[in-house]
């Protein structure tokens, strides 16, 4: 009981001084809520940029080309040789004929048609696609595959992959550097605001401190403000980029650019972010508010 | 047993100066001193020692068998609770009503609204403010003021009642008036009094213990002594 009524107190006492010390208040809680909706981007980006990887990952083959004198037995061979490959998912490996190719050439373009009448022989070379089970391991799976014999090379689009993880990666570094700088500005700025509320109570803490109130008392008003500062700062930020992204998810139908790059439903992170940024906003506040009663409360 | 004993103090402050050398002192329960002498002479340090404001620099300082000198700072508020204290400007917090300053450490305390009204309503009774619980410091004189700073120091009835020039801004008529409240909170509630002042007046009349300091040195300490026959010594 005694522990409740304490903590009531402090409750109230830290609204009371975040309503007095008004103007401030705000300043701090938009400094949290513009940190937080910068790390809300980020979170939202690496949640799609997650959802992004797999989806490319899950279409990314390997095209094997076989020597266009290898006999019927020897294209089967190669087959039976692909498909003894660990990582090669077999069920998956599919065989395209050159004649089948040439058939589907001409079907889909007429120039190609006429291209491919004026040549006696049929210049493309029969093929295999391959899925494989760990895209992470696709680069020697393709270098077993090309030791084949009658492969005579092998494609994939492991440089376009590789590239946008890069890029994908260094946007994600940014945003963890910019996130922390605005962080500990941020808590400077929290710091500052329970600065003055010390000084506009320095009357109170001196006679709590004369009539033998305990330092944790004393301490708990301003660490709730700070608290309480970072979790509003937390609320406007979740619901700014939430509401941002729920509108970009209906504007864009919930692709970007292309359906091979879909966006994250935002029901499905919504419960997450929120709780990340109340979280981060909470702890900023206090952490801000624990720094300056460190330096300001002399008790 | 002693309740109070200060044994070789010395006090120099950051500054360089000195302001209590050598100092030993022994009090009673539930005795009424005065501490006297001019501005300077320590007086207040030796009343902040007592409630571990200050520090001395060497020496002891026994409260209650307590060594408050080298009590750690996270412990000070278990001494202050036993101590009550009453300063020259009274230190009321301005927007509370007089009832909710007094009601102020108690509530810190973390005690119940029901065991705070009691103990509240006891003290202004006490002082003979309760007609005035609703009242605003500043609709008060400078005594009724006092007397609100004096009900607080009493509310959680503490042994030890540390007075620093209570009556140093009021009248000689307001100190009278206070002065015979604190002698009736001597008699009832029994506690140690111990009054930093230089109203000879009060000093005079009250026919108490006096201790007299001058430049940071005990140089007299009689009973029942008067402030005038310590000047002349």
């Amino acid at each position: 009981m005694k522990i409740i009524r304490i903590v009531r107190k402090s409750i109230k006492d830290a609204f009371k001084s975040i309503i007095r010390n008004f103007s401030l208040s705000i300043a701090s809680v938009s400094c949290i809520a513009i940190t937080l909706i910068i790390v809300a981007v980020a979170l939202i980006a690496s949640y799609n940029v997650n959802n992004i990887t797999k989806k490319i990952e899950g279409v990314l083959e390997i095209v094997v080309f076989v020597d266009r004198d290898a006999t019927e037995s020897n294209i089967s061979d190669v087959k039976d040789d692909i498909n003894k490959i660990g990582n090669v998912d077999s069920s998956k490996t599919i065989y395209h004929s050159k004649e089948e190719l040439a058939t589907q050439l001409r079907q889909e373009d007429a120039n190609m048609a006429l291209i491919l009448d004026t040549l006696d022989d049929n210049p493309l070379q029969s093929s295999y696609v391959v899925t494989v089970k760990d895209v992470t391991k696709i680069s020697e799976t393709a270098e077993e595959i090309e030791n084949i014999r009658y492969v005579t090379s092998v494609r994939y689009g492991e440089n376009l992959v590789n590239r946008l993880l890069n890029v994908f990666g260094i946007l994600r570094n940014g945003c963890v550097i910019a996130v922390i700088a605005l962080i500990v500005v941020t808590a400077f700025l929290v710091g500052n605001t329970i600065k003055i509320t010390i000084f506009s109570r320095r009357q109170e803490i001196q006679i709590m401190r004369l009539v033998g109130t305990s330092n944790t008392v004393i301490k708990l008003p301003f660490l709730v403000e700070g608290f309480v500062l970072g979790v509003i700062g937390g609320l406007i930020a979740v619901g700014i980029s939430l509401f941002a992204y729920y509108f970009l998810f209906d504007f864009t139908n919930g692709v970007l650019f292309t359906n091979l790059a879909p966006l994250v439903a935002p029901g499905s992170i919504s419960f997450d972010t929120t709780i990340i940024l109340l979280v981060i906003g909470g702890l900023v506040g206090m952490f801000g508010s624990i720094m300056s009663t460190k330096k300001y409360l002399k008790i | 047993m002693e309740f109070i004993e200060l044994r070789h103090i010395y006090k120099v402050y950051k500054n360089g100066v000195s302001a209590l050398a050598d100092v030993n002192l022994t009090i009673k329960k539930g005795e009424f001193v005065f501490i006297i002498g001019e501005s300077g002479s320590g007086k207040s340090t030796l009343t902040k020692l007592l409630y571990r404001e200050e520090r001395p620099n060497r020496g002891e300082v026994l409260v209650g068998g307590v060594n408050v000198s080298k009590l750690r700072n996270g412990n000070v508020y278990k001494l202050r609770r036993k101590i009550g204290v009453v300063f020259q400007d009274f230190k009321l917090l301005p927007k509370l009503t007089v009832y909710e300053n007094v009601a102020y450490p108690l509530e810190t305390y973390g005690m119940s609204r029901g065991e705070i009204r009691e103990k509240v309503l006891a003290a202004l009774d006490r002082v003979g403010l309760k007609e005035r619980m609703h009242s605003f410091p500043n609709e008060l004189s400078g005594g009724e003021q006092q007397r609100v700073g004096l009900a607080r120091a009493i509310v959680n009835e503490p042994k030890l009642i540390i007075c620093d020039e209570p009556t140093g801004d009021l009248d000689p008529k307001l100190s009278r008036e206070v002065m015979d409240f604190i002698e009736k909170i001597n008699q009832e509630l029994g506690s140690t009094i111990i009054m930093a002042t230089h109203d000879k007046e009060i000093v005079n009349r009250m026919k108490k213990r006096v201790i007299c300091l001058h430049d940071g040195v005990l140089i007299s300490d009689k009973e029942a002594g008067g402030y005038i026959e310590n000047e002349d010594n």
